[in-house]
């Protein structure tokens, strides 16, 4: 027949919405906080986000080539991982650590478990404890924000939270950790920048505000309950950008409601409970890598009831 | 807001549910009569239930409102012809679902002339509603075609309190329920005085979407004119997101009570009734002229001039969309219903059936082909379903075959609504794999109580012995 009219499944409509899409959302919403952080330090910053997307691009693309699966590096998602991965890194990180973080972070994490949807554990959150655990030293290094573009002058010192946890005075007023003058990870410090890229998502639907608002949430009471300053805690550290950007990731966080709610609750428990009777100074990624690996088992207990089902017939099945 | 207020509050409002474009284009289109065509073609199955077998031979001459086709079973209803003229052949049709089915095609000799039995039909109790409704060939007009004299005879009579007219007419294009409302509104509300004469009712709700207030201003005047002490009639405005209209989805809106999985509204003490069934119902009483026409909206990118027209049922699509103006872009996707529901057709040669309200003609620019990508988890089709699912989890028990997994997931109660499908990014292609796995879960359903049986037979080897030995 000529021209035959196209047959599909119901419904014929569609929102117009693609994964391309999100991801380019994401990638928008992260664009203040990229900003900010070459303003605090400088441009090696922007030469560690180029390098970290870079290594992540070329890691997906030979990834699928060598796996033969279709190629998928036109969806954004590597990008938004290496722009995650060095968010978590100091901006003084050696650029070829930088590389193997991405390389780390979409082979290991990602590709190896079937590519993007299939990863269990947050991909850049990996690349960056892999780096942790790889370079110490380098990955202890911070800047010191506001120098100009004159230099790079690193220091050792410690970053205000391990002041903080150990009950010292600390040297950032509130505002200045606001908009991010403290060191850090390059993309951890600018609060506002971040803020601002949450609403972004929350309002272009991108995410829910659920998981962000309970982690922080949690957080805040819990260290206000063991007697710290929680306005600290949650100014400091990773915790706004790992919240808003890293605890949101589709993939590695329960699908439903009831499920998001007590992965965030986890994460904010885990989160207070390392940084304040851990050795490691700051919680962040690990609470929400551990909280990843709990997903399916946080899903199976929260699945929301078919429509009319009542709670009862569970329990008897 | 007190308590009790903040409580009615929370169990009348619906989860999920999608903005979908309303492009209500012919709202405004009052209905126009498309002449008789030169043949119909009448479909044995335009109902759920049980197929009409024909009870005329080809070249008997029928006329209009003559029964042509009928079933001795319950769940069924007559067909009549809306043509006067000769039954000119048997033949087959494909339906869009996939059903073959035996039709009649009669061809028309322009007189019109109306049949003897057309009368209007003499009610004095129940059981005469019951059976003027089922002679009159209604079915369920909203799309799902279910016998309307099934409907309302239900198990539990006593506990059924209230009936809902769905006018909700959520699907977007479709206008012809706003077109009821707004030509017949007099017609709706008799017809809702004749169900709660005959199912001794309290209350009826007349359920509409906020974005029709015409519809709601002129349906609220006239209810209030018609209640009186114990019988209320209420007209209620329900947000416009796609599903308002669905069975479970309306009861929950308009009373705060949930349908169960496998039940019925009645068993919630509902009926739902779709506004044009309860509007012809009583043009029906009055007249006694059966279902043999009905309104559709005509539109979609491709056609001319979009319309509703009340058409002959039977008459082949492609002389519908003639008498819109022919189409004004080649059309490469053909829909009965609407763009969320609908199905897509084969060909245009199809009549229009009973339960059909929309013809679409969609032209390049709405074809969304899509290639279908890995799902993100983003939980898009989560919050949009209405029925409370966890789409994703249900598909990788449907690739993992695992029937007891999909039922346990609730893959029944999905309705195909086509939310799901609607706001997914990767374009997953979501209500096909639930269709399937609904499938796969009544195959093994039916492959397992053959199981028993067969076993059963076995073991009782004595028995059959004894039968065979007969």
């Amino acid at each position: 027949m000529e021209n035959p009219l196209i047959i599909t499944s119901s419904p014929h409509l569609h929102c117009g919405m693609t994964t391309r899409g999100v991801m380019l959302d994401v990638l928008i919403a992260l664009s203040p906080a990229a900003a900010a952080s070459i303003l605090l330090f400088g441009w090696r910053s922007a030469a560690v986000v180029l390098v970290c997307v870079a290594s992540c691009i070329a890691a997906e693309y030979l990834s699928r080539i060598i796996l033969k699966r279709p190629q998928t590096v036109g969806d954004l998602s590597a990008v938004v991982t290496g722009v995650l991965l060095a968010f978590n890194l100091p901006a003084s990180v050696p650029l070829w650590q930088a590389a193997i973080g991405g390389v780390v972070a979409i082979v290991v994490a990602k590709q190896m478990f079937g590519g993007l949807g299939q990863n269990f554990v947050n991909p850049a959150l990996v690349g960056r404890i892999v780096l942790m655990a790889s370079f110490p030293e380098d990955m202890n290094r911070w800047v010191t924000p506001l120098q100009g573009a004159s230099g790079v002058d690193t220091t050792t010192s410690a970053t205000p939270l391990e002041v903080v946890i150990q009950g010292g005075e600390m040297n950032y007023s509130l505002q200045e950790l606001f908009v991010g003058i403290r060191p850090g990870s390059l993309g951890e410090t600018c609060v506002l920048a971040l803020i601002l890229g949450g609403l972004y998502l929350v309002i272009r639907r991108v995410i829910s505000p659920t998981i962000p608002l309970v982690y922080i949430g949690t957080v805040f009471v819990m260290t206000w309950l063991l007697g710290q300053n929680p306005f600290i805690h949650i100014l400091s550290g990773g915790l706004m950008l790992g919240a808003i950007f890293m605890a949101t990731d589709y993939t590695t966080t329960p699908i439903n409601k009831t499920g998001k709610i007590v992965f965030a609750v986890g994460c904010g428990l885990l989160t207070v409970l390392i940084r304040v009777f851990g050795s490691l100074p700051e919680g962040v990624s690990f609470a929400i890598v551990i909280m990843n690996i709990l997903v399916p088992l946080i899903e199976r207990a929260t699945r929301p009831l078919p429509f009319g089902e009542k709670r009862r017939l569970r329990n008897e099945r | 807001m007190d308590i009790t207020n903040i409580k009615e509050w929370v169990s009348l409002r619906t989860k999920g549910g999608v903005h979908a474009p309303h492009r209500k284009h012919t709202a405004d289109c009052e209905t126009v009569v498309m002449p008789p065509p030169e043949r119909i073609i009448l479909a044995m199955s335009q109902h759920i239930g049980v197929p009409c077998k024909p009870v005329v031979k080809v070249g008997d001459y029928v006329e209009v409102g003559q029964v042509v086709a009928d079933s001795d079973q319950p769940v069924s209803a007559p067909i009549h012809s809306g043509v006067s003229g000769k039954v000119a052949a048997m033949t087959e049709l494909l339906l869009p679902g996939g059903l073959k089915t035996a039709a009649l095609m009669i061809e028309s000799d322009g007189e019109q002339r109306i049949h003897e039995s057309v009368k209007p039909p003499v009610v004095e109790n129940y059981d005469d509603f019951i059976k003027a409704v089922r002679a009159s060939g209604l079915v369920g007009l909203g799309g799902a075609g279910f016998p309307a004299h099934i409907k309302l005879q239900p198990r539990n009579f006593d506990a059924v309190d209230t009936v809902i007219v769905n006018a909700a007419e959520c699907e977007p294009y479709i206008t012809s329920d706003y077109r009821e409302c707004m030509e017949n509104s007099w017609d709706i509300v008799s017809g809702v005085q004749t169900l709660m004469e005959f199912l001794d009712t309290a209350r009826v709700i007349i359920a509409v979407e906020k974005n029709k207030p015409a519809a709601i201003s002129e349906l609220s005047r006239i209810a209030a004119e018609v209640t009186r002490a114990g019988h209320e009639v209420i007209v209620k405005p329900l947000p416009a997101r796609y599903p308002q209209g669905a069975e479970k989805v309306l009861i929950q809106a308009c009373t705060g009570r949930r349908v169960p999985p496998g039940k019925l509204p009645s068993d919630v003490g509902c009926i739902v009734m779709n506004v044009a069934s309860v509007a012809f119902l009583s043009r029906y009483l009055k007249t006694g002229m059966p279902l043999v026409d009905k309104r559709v909206t005509v539109d979609g990118s491709a056609i001319s001039r979009p319309k509703n027209v009340r058409v002959i049922i039977g008459t082949p699509i492609h002389e519908v969309i003639s008498f819109c103006g022919g189409t004004k872009f080649k059309t490469r996707k053909l829909l009965m219903g609407g763009p969320m529901m609908g199905l897509a057709l084969m060909n245009d040669e199809l009549p229009v059936l009973k339960q059909n309200n929309a013809i679409l003609a969609l032209s390049e620019e709405d074809i969304q082909l899509t290639e279908p990508s890995t799902c993100i988890r983003c939980g898009r089709c989560v919050s949009a379903c209405p029925m409370n699912l966890v789409p994703p989890s249900i598909a990788a028990a449907y690739q993992n075959k695992d029937t007891n997994a999909m039922e346990k997931l609730g893959v029944m109660t999905c309705m195909e609504c086509g939310c799901c499908t609607y706001s997914c990014p990767a374009h997953r292609q979501i209500v096909q794999t639930m269709r399937m796995g609904k499938g796969d879960v009544r195959k093994a359903a039916a492959a397992k109580a053959e199981a028993t049986s067969t076993a059963k037979a076995e073991n009782q080897p004595a028995k059959q012995a004894v039968t065979a030995g007969k």
